[in-house]
């Protein structure tokens, strides 16, 4: 084999392949539980996600706190078993289940080697059905939750975040997504074996299987292990979310701070909507990758800041446009011009046809490479479900990608990415960034929420081990990592 | 397939039923003529690829005054380079449909690729054209500069608990400069980077025979090794330059640092003790592995049991080997880190005793039945977790190929997991007496917001 010499040219793609949607089983079981199950043998290992419905009607803040506190102790123990209990028997087929809740669903999650997935469903079944909230553990537990809200409070990531639902989203469900503390302290036992007995049903709930597995056997390890759980209970519909008004600039007041976090939100729609695959494109060439408008401006021209990020949140309740970037406090206002430019610019002119089909090549790929292991099937099968859809709409969704044309997508920018609709929020040092920003726009300066709020309590005093000094792609936004 | 076995069974019971047999996933190595080693992992189970080049350079590498020098020159080989101009890199490997990144280690300095498989060679041309050289210019160090002043911001100095522990405890333990200093760097060093000290940096480190190419995922052998050689058959040859020796003593009597992080709302310590070399003595290093494990992973875990369940002294518990919670990609020196989160007033002297008293039932007292069998059919399943990716897997064969010349390590880590005794923990739990423990300790500042 010879090797080139001489100025090099970019090797061609080689023809794609095709994306394949894997094997799968589904039954909807006479309790109303749905179960999928998705084969995919690469490793002898099996993820597990059970996601219940646990949206509100009404904006409520102590629904979320004994939510919050409800999923940290669902696995503290049943009748039979204790806390490690639960977790031994997991752990002796190598397995793992933790839960979660935001605005919309609870989620258990875990996974395990393959020849375990009857002990995971079954430890699950028993907790689902008789989970009893000890007195002790809920103490313990609830204790710990009060710590991680007081350390969330001094996390800039977290506090912008709580900002931002309030004015996104006003007395909306969604406004308040993360417990006070006023509201975790008086609960107990009592509160919280009320709330699963009224919301852990599996009406309306999926329990997805993705793993080394037979997708039919699945089904029937499932129903053995669930089909008597007990079929009671309504979920609650959450309302539609109110459409974005805009307003002065929101500048959060945190002194001291040596950057500013910056937030703006723009209307969105949901996958199904027939702009989604045009704005996915749009959002793409605007921020939503590395190699976007905003991204080489502000970051690879400009050096303001490390990681922005563009991304559409997709809620049942409607789907909204986050702009993310934490930008050196002296440069705050320039990073607000500049992002009004880019977004100005696209909505007013439309992209480059190159620009688009590199963005619609990763587009694509993102699709590939989200179904290519076991944990990502899962994740993707689970939020597909929740909004009534299956694995195969990423054929569909990838034909749209591969149609949508260069007018669809300047016209959803247009629609979708105009400034003049954006809400924004800045969190940082008012005294030093209040006057520069005021030369752009009026601003309204708040100061810090006050009351304890968090949004993910597992993630939030625990950090991973480890911390490397990493790069490019934790500016990586689109990759179907949520 | 069979069910687990119930707690209490033997050993050889729980090895056969809870760990999966090793899997032989098939590897092909060689060597390209300019010293380039080359690891492929074909697997064609879904049509994507990842593609990992890791050079033998990390922290430990950089020089005095240059902290955070090889996370800052892992930042320009992103730059541009001889046959791609500046943003080229991100564009074409996403315009595949593709991801990227790269990461600097204490040991090592990784880029990687994962993409849709019919962009492997793109993916290859393109490592293969900053191998050969990356553009090294003042007005991309300076840009690059800032953006990595921003990283640290975001993720050190604008949060609380920034750089806990892994930046924080290394000085505590170690005396020398490679082991003990900030991998960050600090805005002096950064800002003092010429254009010079990089392009001396790129000669002597990131030689072809200093560095392991690992392809992983959904293509044919033959195929890719023509087309590694096509790509990089002509990159110069520049052998690795002699690995300094990082060694240093064990620290003899005990040592503890705190300070105080003004965001932190709560105290937080960690404590670090050396363990056995990972490349050289694995046999022995293996148990401490499983040890951390046994101490921390998950609720039924002996530090969880006591500090949070019971005693409720602690809010959270960590523990694992390795700054950067790498037990297999990490050379000697190296420790075992237990690290925890306490709640509103609480004392770390307190915690440390039971800590102590906690790790000495291990090494007097031994495990319980099922207790080793459960805590390494939990680790089997993290680790073959991991190699579900095709870019992970690539990473893996790539460092450890570089690090131990043996690429499949990873497929044999359950078996040989499987094989630590409990005689073996206990012994490894033995050795974590008080005089050997570096800790270094936070101290909330009250928490301005």
């Amino acid at each position: 084999m010879t090797t080139i010499v001489g100025p090099r040219e970019l090797p061609p793609l080689e023809e794609t392949r095709p994306l394949v949607v894997p094997p799968s089983a589904e039954r909807t079981l006479a309790n109303g539980l749905t179960v999928i199950a998705i084969e995919r043998h690469s490793v002898p290992l099996v993820e597990v996600r059970l996601r219940l419905p646990f949206g509100r009607a009404v904006l409520d803040p102590p629904f979320v706190a004994r939510a919050a506190l409800m999923s940290q102790t669902l696995f503290s123990g049943t009748a039979t078993m204790s806390t490690v209990d639960i977790a031994a028997a997991l752990q002796s087929v190598g397995g793992a289940l933790s839960a979660g809740v935001d605005a919309d669903r609870l989620l258990i999650s875990g996974n395990g080697l393959a020849s375990g997935l009857g002990r995971i469903l079954s430890v699950l079944s028993e907790v689902l059905r008789g989970a009893t909230f000890p007195e002790q553990e809920v103490a313990t537990e609830r204790a710990r939750l009060l710590d991680r809200i007081q350390v969330a409070q001094s996390q800039p990531s977290h506090l912008v975040r709580v900002a931002l639902l309030r004015r996104m989203y006003g007395d909306h469900p969604y406004g308040v997504q993360s417990p006070d503390a006023a509201d975790v302290m008086p609960l107990g036992t009592a509160e919280l074996v009320e709330l699963h007995a009224q919301r852990v049903h599996p009406a309306g709930a999926v329990l997805v299987i993705v793993g080394d597995v037979d997708a039919a056997a699945a089904l029937d390890v499932a129903e053995e292990a669930l089909g008597s759980w007990d079929g009671a209970g309504a979920a609650e519909q959450t309302p539609p979310i109110p459409p974005l008004r805009t307003g002065p600039v929101v500048l959060v007041d945190r002194p001291g701070s040596v950057q500013s976090s910056l937030r703006l939100a723009l209307p969105a729609v949901g996958r199904t909507h027939p702009d989604h695959a045009a704005l996915q494109l749009a959002n793409l060439i605007f921020g939503g990758y590395f190699s976007s408008r905003w991204v080489e401006n502000i970051r690879e021209a400009k050096g303001y800041t490390y990681s922005p990020h563009s991304v559409i949140e997709h809620s049942i309740a409607g789907s909204s446009l986050i702009l993310s970037a934490d930008v050196a406090t002296e440069v705050t206002a320039a990073a607000l011009l500049e992002t009004w430019y880019e977004l100005g610019r696209l909505a007013n002119i439309p992209p480059a046809p190159e620009e688009l089909e590199q963005a619609r090549q990763y587009a694509l790929g993102s699709l590939l490479l989200g179904m290519s292991t076991q944990a990502g099937l899962a994740g993707l099968a689970t939020t597909y479900a929740a909004h009534g859809l299956r694995l195969d709409y990423l054929v569909e969704h990838t034909a749209r990608l591969a149609a949508a044309t260069r007018e669809e997508v300047a016209a959803a920018a247009t629609t979708y990415l105009a400034p003049a609709k954006a809400v924004a929020v800045v969190l940082g040092d008012a005294e030093r960034v209040a006057g520069p920003l005021a030369t752009l726009a009026p601003v309204e300066r708040v100061p810090v929420p006050a009351a304890g709020t968090l949004e993910a309590p597992e993630d939030v005093v625990t950090p991973p081990p480890t911390e490397p000094a990493t790069t490019e792609g934790s500016a990586e936004p689109g990759t179907g990592r949520a | 397939m069979s069910t687990p076995p119930p707690a209490g069974r033997s050993r050889e019971a729980a090895s056969l039923h809870g760990v999966p047999a090793t899997q032989q996933l098939p590897l092909e190595r060689f060597t390209l003529d300019n010293g380039l080693r080359v690891v492929l992992a074909p697997d064609r189970s879904a049509p994507v690829v990842g593609v990992a080049v890791v050079y033998d350079v990390g922290i430990r590498s950089e020089p005095v005054g240059r902290t955070g020098f090889a996370h800052l020159f892992e930042h320009l080989m992103f730059q541009g380079s001889a046959n791609l101009e500046k943003l080229a890199h991100f564009r074409h490997v996403q315009g595949s449909g593709g991801t990227f990144n790269g990461s600097t280690h204490l040991d090592y300095t990784d880029y990687y690729e994962m993409l849709p498989s019919n962009a492997l060679e793109r993916a290859l041309f393109l490592e293969a054209d900053r191998m050969r050289g990356p553009r090294l210019t003042e007005e991309n160090l300076r840009n690059q500069v800032d953006v990595v002043k921003e990283e640290i911001r975001v993720n050190v100095l604008n949060r609380p608990y920034g750089g806990f522990p892994w930046l924080k405890l290394p000085p505590v333990l170690f005396e020398t400069f490679p082991n003990a200093h900030d991998g960050y760097g600090s805005f002096d060093d950064l800002e003092a980077a010429t254009v010079a000290d990089a392009a001396e940096f790129f000669e002597r480190y990131y030689a072809a025979g200093n560095a392991v190419l690992a392809v992983a995922g959904d293509f044919d052998v033959d195929r890719a090794a023509q087309l590694v050689q096509r790509h990089f058959g002509d990159v110069p040859a520049r052998p690795a330059p002699p690995r300094p020796d990082f060694a240093e003593p064990d620290i003899t009597s005990e040592r503890r640092q705190s300070y105080v992080d003004k965001l932190a709302p709560l105290p937080a310590f960690a404590s670090a003790w050396r363990v056995p070399d990972p490349i050289t003595d694995f046999a022995a290093y293996l148990p401490y592995v499983v040890l951390a494990e046994v101490l921390t992973d998950g609720d039924a875990s002996r530090l969880v049991r006591r500090l949070v369940q019971t005693d409720r002294i602690a809010t959270s518990v960590g523990g694992y080997v390795s700054f950067m919670g790498e037990a297999f990609d990490v050379r000697d020196p190296t420790a075992l880190l237990l690290q925890a989160h306490l709640p509103p007033g609480g004392s770390v002297d307190r915690v440390l005793t039971v800590v102590a008293e906690e790790i000495d039932r291990v090494a007097q007292d031994g495990l319980e039945p099922g207790e080793l069998e459960r805590t390494v059919a939990r680790m089997s399943t993290h680790l073959l977790r991991d190699t579900d990716t095709v870019l992970q897997r690539a990473l893996q064969c790539a460092v450890h190929e570089q690090q131990r010349g043996n690429p499949g390590l990873s497929y044999e880590l359950p078996a040989r997991l499987a094989e630590v005794t409990e005689e073996q923990v206990r012994a490894a739990a033995a050795t974590l007496s008080s005089n050997r423990r570096a800790t270094v300790e936070v101290v909330p500042g009250g928490g301005m917001q």
